[in-house]
């Protein structure tokens, strides 16, 4: 039977990243009021939902936590909620925090996925993207995760950085296929422009490669990943195989719900979102007055149920059925054209997008929305 | 029987006509002072914006003579550019006499001269004035002598004075009712009103403006629109005073509103005679001349659903501005519209302008067009505006265009850019004289085809906006012509279809499918932009397939940002039209008319 999925939304982070802009804070000393109000937001969403067979700690970093923290994190939640047994435990981690105390903690707590921000195994490139950790860190965070016996080892990349081209990237690529990760999720560099990067590159500092060139890292990369077993079963992510795609994930994907806790989460009921404050000022606040920290809510019409599972539908191999598809009366035109550039491939029931299509998905929803 | 003066005050752009209204209005304290402003009869926003006069204004007031007898006089304050020549001459069948105001520092002008006959025509009594006396420098002499030779007036009758000042305005105003004569006509005849302006107002219907020939009008009474034989029972009539002000009645002689609750905006009709139903009278007044178009384009609302809307407004906007034309159009890319004749360039933007602003209409209108005209091999001519509507190339034996006569007056430093830019422009036959020192007046002949694309612009921007532009149509001359059409991946754009020089056409061609290029999205495959005459490709670029149009991550399941934006994408997609499989953006349409701004 379909659980809900769960994300906790871990809002701190050592040092800020200049491309990043997710929330997230460098304050340490706050981190047991968040624990404690992470707790009571868990009890107080009790009673929605009280059982998951997944949870995502994301963030920020949540591997910045210390063992103790973590493990109070952990308990807390399941304190109020329930975990079902074979639950998907989802970390993502920075290399650089990575110790052998950590992941003992986190087999401990049941964690046995870990997904490593390695981003880069080329130092400069890591110096640019400003990452705290090195690449002699990220190789012997993998090891250790390896050695540990976690289920399924992640790692995720960036590409399209300024000047690169394919042989750096496909370099960045084998050292990680070197680890044999079960997952590894490749992302494009988008630089929104209210971050630091962003501003940088809008004043003509740097320039990212140009769209051919971002195409081309994107296509070759699913080539070479497929042939090594993977498969490419989202616009930026590869599983060894089915049973290692991440589970909570396509949640998202397939418009199942699921219910974010912590500051600037987000929570999906099926035919409604909602949403959490952003700031953990705002948060914390709330649920010291006993309120739920909610920000926003809406609920979804037909038409906007129809738009997103079109968007979400086709950033995954399994795609959207055809009924959602060709709604339109120009679509089946559409849908031709574009089976015959090799953007999609249709079956009798669905239109599944291939690679050159995962690169226009946006632009194929909007098409046929 | 009470005292009236009916009189417009007519002259060349931006001689002073609404600032000399202005110093009537004061003296006559229609309006207390906290509430005045300059040109206070200009009250749409865009004649505000442009500083110029768009819609004729009537405006009534008090005044009371040397002699001591009160004289009811009806003023109305014309526009003077070339394009809205039909609002004045609406506005002298209202009156028995004009103001003719010269200025002081620019001397007679063509419109003065255009005015003047048109004066003349309608046998109105004419006050000359030199306005503006307060300029330092100008030339009293030169003027008068203009105004005896070049008027044939006395200039003797002149009277001098300054709008801004005031300084020679009770002058004026005694000159204005000894020497125009009061209206003829009489009360006790049948009611004949001619109706010379209206305007829609959304509480109370048609508001129609008019002048009472004969007989007296009261609220009560029912009329009768005697050309499209519409009755009405009256339920206001008055008088202009910036606001409307309503009275008892309205008697021959007099200038004023009716209001009686018109909401079928066809049943008025500028120019028509108002009856009494019971007592009417016994022939239509004579109404005014028909406008003759000059440019023509075609507007489309943005969404074919905002198509009754366009209807609507049209119809209501026509009431306000009698000197649009417009039948129905119709256009593959852009679904049903109307095809509209305009007076002049300006006269097309400032439609546009009201469409929107005062309509709230999203338009587009499609490349403006001269009227060509076609000997067919058969002997037949025939003229047209509408690329639509060439005529097959292999049957004309002679194509010809109009050509204007154009006056553009610069500063003497920019006379080799302005000159490089009429040679550009087909301009031929130049002529320079020097009407002040330092600066210099050109004359060219050229095809009224080449100043309706973007001419204005570029000779504003190589005079860094200190030319001025004006001409005249001086008739058609035989010219080499062809249809251009744009294609879209191989799918003509009708809408995009121009006439156009043939000598012209391929520079025409590549500016229209660059800026295609520009505004079509890419989409994801290639398109192909061309420009053609018949089978045969002149111009062509092409938009590259987009490679790449997805986000890459969807963090923590914030699914809603997501949708917001692709919903905004796509609201933007709503105002793209489909030719074959290609969505062109609204905005190209509008971008293609745009000036090449080098
Ligand atoms: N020095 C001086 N300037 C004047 C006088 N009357 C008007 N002006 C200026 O001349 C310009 C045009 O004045 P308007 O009253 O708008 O002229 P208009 O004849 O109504 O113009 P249109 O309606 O557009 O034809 C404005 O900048 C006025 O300030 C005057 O008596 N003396
Ligand atoms: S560690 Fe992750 S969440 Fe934190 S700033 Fe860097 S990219 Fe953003
Ligand atoms: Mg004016």
């Amino acid at each position: 039977m379909l659980r809900p999925g769960l994300y906790v939304h871990v809002p701190f982070c050592r040092t800020k990243c200049p491309y990043c802009d997710f929330y997230s804070e460098c304050a340490p000393e706050r981190i047991p009021a968040y624990l404690g109000a992470i707790e009571r937001e868990a009890h107080l969403r009790r009673e929605a939902h009280p059982a998951y067979d997944t949870l995502y700690l994301g963030g920020g970093t949540p591997s910045s936590l210390s063992p103790d923290e973590l493990a109070t994190l952990v308990m807390g939640l399941r304190s109020a909620l329930t975990l079902e047994p074979g639950a998907e435990i989802t970390l993502e981690a920075n290399p650089a925090d990575l110790g052998q105390p950590l992941l003992d903690a986190l087999a401990a707590l049941g964690v046995n996925r870990i997904s490593v921000g390695v981003q880069s195994f080329d130092e400069r490139e890591l110096r640019f993207l400003r990452r705290r950790h090195s690449v002699s860190q990220a190789r012997a965070a993998l090891r250790r995760v390896r050695h540990q016996g976690f289920a399924s080892l992640g790692v995720d990349l960036i590409h399209g950085l300024p000047l690169q081209d394919w042989e750096p990237w496909r370099q960045n690529l084998e050292a990680a296929l070197d680890f044999e990760p079960e997952h590894i999720s490749c992302y494009g560099l988008t630089l929104d422009e209210h971050t630091p990067l962003g501003q940088a590159a809008k004043a003509g500092e740097f320039e990212l490669p140009s769209e051919a060139v971002q195409a081309e890292l994107y296509l070759r990369t699913s080539e070479l990943l497929t042939r090594r077993g993977y498969e490419h079963y989202e616009v930026s992510n590869f599983a060894l195989g089915p049973a290692h795609r991440s589970r909570h994930n396509q949640k998202y994907w397939h418009g199942e719900p699921y219910l974010g806790l912590g500051p600037a989460a987000h929570s999906f009921e099926g035919h409604s979102r909602s949403w959490n404050h952003r700031t953990l000022d705002a948060y914390l606040a709330a649920l010291d007055a006993g309120r739920l920290p909610m920000q926003g809510f809406e609920t979804l019409d037909a038409g906007q149920l129809r738009l997103e599972e079109l968007a979400l539908g086709l950033r995954t191999v399994e795609g959207v059925s055809l009924q959602v598809a060709a709604q339109n009366p120009g679509a089946p035109a559409l849908l031709t054209r574009l089976e015959a550039e090799g953007r999609v491939q249709l079956l009798p029931d669905r239109v599944l997008p291939t690679p050159r299509g995962f690169l226009v998905a946006d632009a194929i929803a909007r098409m046929l929305a | 029987m009470k005292q009236i003066r009916n009189f417009s005050i007519v002259a060349h752009i931006d001689h002073g006509k609404s600032t000399l209204a202005d110093r009537f209005i004061q003296r006559a304290g229609l309006i207390e002072q906290r509430e005045f402003r300059d040109q206070m009869l200009d009250n749409l926003d865009i004649e505000r914006e442009r500083g110029i006069t768009i819609k004729s204004n009537t405006v009534t007031m008090q005044y009371t003579a040397k002699d001591g007898v009160d004289y009811e006089l009806n003023l109305i304050d014309t526009p003077g550019h070339v394009d809205f020549t039909y609002e004045v001459s609406r506005a002298l069948a209202a009156c028995e006499g004009v103001v003719l105001l010269v200025d002081a520092g620019q001397g007679v002008e063509a419109q003065t001269l255009a005015h003047l006959y048109a004066a003349l025509e309608h046998d109105l009594a004419i006050v000359p004035v030199i306005n503006k006396i307060d300029l330092p420098g100008m030339d009293l002499d030169r003027i008068r002598e203009q105004i005896d030779s070049e008027l044939g007036l006395d200039s003797d009758d002149v009277v001098l004075c300054s709008g801004k000042t005031g300084q020679g305005v009770d002058e004026l105003l005694e000159a204005i009712v000894t020497r125009i004569p009061g209206p003829t006509g009489a009360e006790d005849e049948p009611l004949s009103c001619l109706v010379f302006d209206a305007h829609y107002d959304p509480f109370r219907g048609t508001v129609v403006a008019f002048r009472v020939k004969n007989g007296r009008l009261k609220p009560g009474d029912v009329i009768r629109f005697m050309a499209n034989k519409s009755t009405y029972k009256v339920e206001e009539v008055g008088r202009f005073k910036i606001r409307r002000v309503p009275c008892k009645e309205l008697v021959a002689g007099e200038v004023g509103y009716l209001i009686a609750g018109i909401k079928t905006v066809s049943d008025v009709a500028i120019g028509d005679t108002v009856t009494l139903e019971a007592r009417p009278c016994a022939a239509l007044l004579p109404g005014f001349k028909e406008v003759k178009p000059v440019v023509f384009s075609s507007v489309y609302p943005i969404s074919s659903d905002d198509y009754p809307g366009l209807v609507d407004a049209l119809a209501k906007y026509k009431l306000n501005d009698a000197s649009l034309i417009y039948q129905k159009d119709s256009s593959v890319a852009l679904g049903q519209g109307f095809r509209c004749g305009f007076l002049g360039l300006l006269h097309l933007e400032i439609v546009q302008e009201r469409l929107e602003r005062e309509f709230d209409q999203s338009i587009i209108m499609t490349m403006p067009s001269v009227q060509y005209r076609y000997t067919l091999q058969d002997g037949k001519q025939v003229v047209v505006d509408n690329p639509a509507y060439y005529p097959d190339p292999g049957l004309i034996e002679k194509s010809e265009e109009p050509y204007i006569r154009t006056s553009i007056m610069i500063p003497e430093r920019y006379m080799g850019a302005v000159m490089t830019l009429c040679l550009e422009r087909r301009g031929e036959n130049s002529t320079f004289t020097y009407p002040a020192p330092g600066r210099i007046e050109i004359k060219f002949d050229m095809p009224l085809a080449e100043v309706i694309f973007d001419f204005y612009d570029r000779l504003k921007s190589v005079t860094q906006g200190y030319g001025s532009f004006d001409y005249e149509l001086i008739g058609y001359r035989e010219s080499s012509l062809c249809k251009v059409d744009i294609l879209v991946n191989g799918e003509p754009v009708d809408a995009l279809s121009c006439m156009v020089h043939r000598d012209r056409s391929r520079q025409r061609a590549l500016q229209i499918c660059e800026r295609l290029e520009e505004e079509i999205p890419r989409q994801q495959f290639k398109i192909a932009i061309q420009g053609a005459i018949g089978g045969q490709i002149i111009a062509r670029t092409t938009v590259s397939a987009f490679r790449k149009d997805v986000t890459a991550k969807c963090y923590g399941g914030d699914i809603t940002r997501k949708r917001k934006l692709l919903e905004k994408q796509k609201k933007g997609k709503a105002r793209m039209k489909m030719v074959g499989q290609v969505e062109i953006p609204q905005s190209a349409f509008v971008a293609v008319l745009k000036t090449d701004g080098d």
